[in-house]
């Protein structure tokens, strides 16, 4: 056990007074392609193990790779919808090492010639401001299969008896997309890199190139984070910490990591350059392989594979198959909707925009979407502790009852009561309007009966109205709205409230 | 003049995972060094603005479409295999190295 792993944390104001983080965040994504990047396997998740293999994708003698086209059209377009130049001429490479995760003994990456290279992409924070995150380079490779490791106690490598390897998951595409230093951010580092990783997900879900599923591993994130004193300018010693499955641990092990260096660093010991290990429950980082000599992958060209020059023309057609990526489309939904930065952060923040976009979509206005989706929903999903979208309410559904309001059918009471009704299971709102009688009184004979007798039920309050207290009749109006379970229409009650006090 | 030295004959050894004795290391440090000579030649013709070539075709582009095309049976992918359980490769302890 090494001293610096036991060291006391430092009190993160303190850190952030005292020292300026630096960020590398990797992100890998595997491609949604139906086969793989060098062969027809299927790529689909949970599949028996081995049971989608072949001779290329398990190194066998006599195989050969070719290259999934389709793959290399999902990387030039995430490349372009970052901004990137695009490699007129690039090669894969051979990674070679001996670790069995891949069966051939070596990993086809690229290496000194990625596809897509300086990017950025501008990332917008929960306070509104933007901060510009410039990207190095994004490259192809192959994903590696799964190890089981067997024996020991605590399921990782370390006093393992043996492993198990599964090589579905050898050979899917894989995109790394890396960011250049990131540096100034300063005490919100964590929160830059939590909303970076945040906005990549949003661009690759929105270009439709991934399913971009974190805890399945299609999206997978290692954070390089290292420290130097205020007024320095040459960077730390960095650690890679790999094992950060969700947008929060990529926050987190982060801010971990920098509280855990300053500790290291205020105690006058050096940061250990090492790949570390997140943990989920403790939010710790742990430390993994020591890179005390840089690795040794000897890189040289793949001979099994021709380059891939995509021709200019190429790479125009695929531009202009990109989608309104989210940027843009916050850019218009703000400009249709008439909103304020605040009002659509707000609706960002609250995990909002999508469900008002679908319901406005389904024919509902934005304005009374956007109510109900951030406050009656809202609570609902608060109260029952779901994420908004996950409430059992669709967005057209939602649409449907905003339409029965508009067209007097509801009032805002009764569009409650539907909504609980279809929140509680109970249909369509259609459903819930016809099994629970819900359609508003509108039937004016009905009405005047229910008028009367509460005029006759309370005779002081009808004599105050015909002698002029006109405010009087909130009392009579609020009687009848209870003896119709408020399914009347208050401002026609009043009305013939009125109307009966003065004929 | 020696092209390679023992002690990178030792280093590729290692990352090959090749058991190389002291007496082999004089061995193949020659070997190897009248191999790199050889090919050293090639750079004697070839000026500085020709690059390496890296494939003997001048190809690019070579691709497939993404449709599925039957693999191997599970029990045909573990058949070559000196050990497995539970529908995987069963591989010794792996120490150092990790993914």
């Amino acid at each position: 056990m090494n001293t610096a792993a036991t060291r006391e944390l430092m009190d993160y104001d303190e850190v952030v007074e005292r020292f300026d983080p630096v960020l590398g965040l990797e992100v890998h994504v595997e491609l949604n392609t139906r086969t793989k990047m060098f062969c027809g396997c299927s790529t689909k998740f949970g599949a028996e193990p081995n049971t989608q293999v072949c001779p290329t994708c398990l190194g066998l003698p006599g195989s050969l790779p070719v290259v999934n086209r389709m793959a290399v059209e999902s990387v030039i377009r995430i490349g372009l919808a970052l901004s990137c130049s695009i490699a007129p001429w690039c090669r894969f490479a051979r990674k070679n090492y001996f670790y069995p995760d891949m069966p051939k003994n070596f990993q086809i990456s690229q290496y000194d010639e990625p596809i897509a290279v300086h990017g950025w992409l501008d990332v917008t924070l929960d306070d509104g401001s933007t901060v510009r995150i410039e990207i190095e380079r994004a490259h192809m490779e192959e994903d590696t299969g799964k190890s089981l490791h067997v024996g020991g106690t605590t399921g990782r490598i370390h006093g393992a008896d043996y492993s198990l390897l599964d090589y579905n998951r050898a050979g899917v595409p894989l995109i790394e997309i890396v960011t250049k230093p990131i540096v100034g951010t300063g005490a919100r580092a964590p929160i830059v890199a939590r909303a970076y990783v945040t906005a990549l997900r949003d661009l690759l879900r929105a270009l439709g190139v991934s399913d971009v599923r974190m805890d399945q591993g299609s999206l997978r994130c290692d954070t390089n984070v290292s420290l130097m004193p205020r007024g320095v300018v040459t960077f730390g010693t960095r650690t890679e910490t790999k094992n950060v499955n969700s947008l929060r641990s990529v926050e987190r092990a982060v801010r971990f990591e920098m509280t855990r260096q300053a500790g290291v660093l205020a105690a006058g010991e050096k940061v250990i350059q090492e790949t570390r290990h997140f943990d989920e429950s403790s939010g710790s980082t742990s430390p993994g392989r020591r890179k005390e000599t840089a690795e040794d992958y000897r890189y040289f060209p793949e001979p099994d594979l021709p380059p891939i020059a995509p021709s200019p023309e190429w790479v125009e057609q695929l531009r202009a198959t990109l989608p309104e990526l989210p940027w843009q489309r916050r850019q218009r939904i703000q400009r249709e909707w008439s909103l304020s930065g605040e009002e659509l952060r707000d609706l960002v923040n609250a995990g909002a925009l999508d469900l008002v976009a679908a319901t406005v979509e389904a024919g509902a206005p934005s304005g009374e979407a956007r109510s109900w989706w951030v406050s009656y929903l809202a609570q609902q999903a608060n109260a029952r502790g779901v994420p908004l979208d996950e409430l059992p309410i669709t967005p057209a559904q939602l649409a449907r009852v905003i339409e029965l309001v508009a067209s007097g059918e509801l009032s805002n009471t009764l569009a409650r009561q539907v909504v609980d009704g279809v929140l509680a299971g109970e249909g369509s709102p259609d459903d819930v309007v016809a099994a629970r009688g819900l359609a508003v009184v509108s039937d004016d004979s009905a009405l005047i009966a229910a008028v009367d007798s509460a005029l006759a039920a309370q005779p002081d309050v009808a004599e105050k109205i015909r002698g002029g207290k006109i405010a009087a009749a909130g009392a009579i109006v609020g009687a009848v709205m209870k003896a119709t379970r408020g399914q009347a229409d208050a401002k026609r009650v009043r009305e013939l409230v009125l109307e009966r006090c003065t004929s | 003049m020696p092209v390679i030295s023992r002690d990178e004959v030792a280093h590729l050894a290692r990352l090959a995972r090749l058991a190389v004795t002291e007496a082999e290391l004089d061995v193949f440090a020659g070997q190897l060094g009248v191999i790199l000579g050889a090919v050293a030649r090639i750079s004697e013709v070839a000026a500085d603005d020709i690059p390496p070539t890296s494939h003997a075709v001048p190809r690019s582009n070579v691709f497939r479409r993404d449709e599925l095309r039957p693999g191997l049976e599970q029990q045909q992918a573990l058949a070559g295999a000196p050990a497995a359980e539970e529908g995987r490769f069963r591989v010794p302890r792996i120490l150092g190295e990790e993914s």
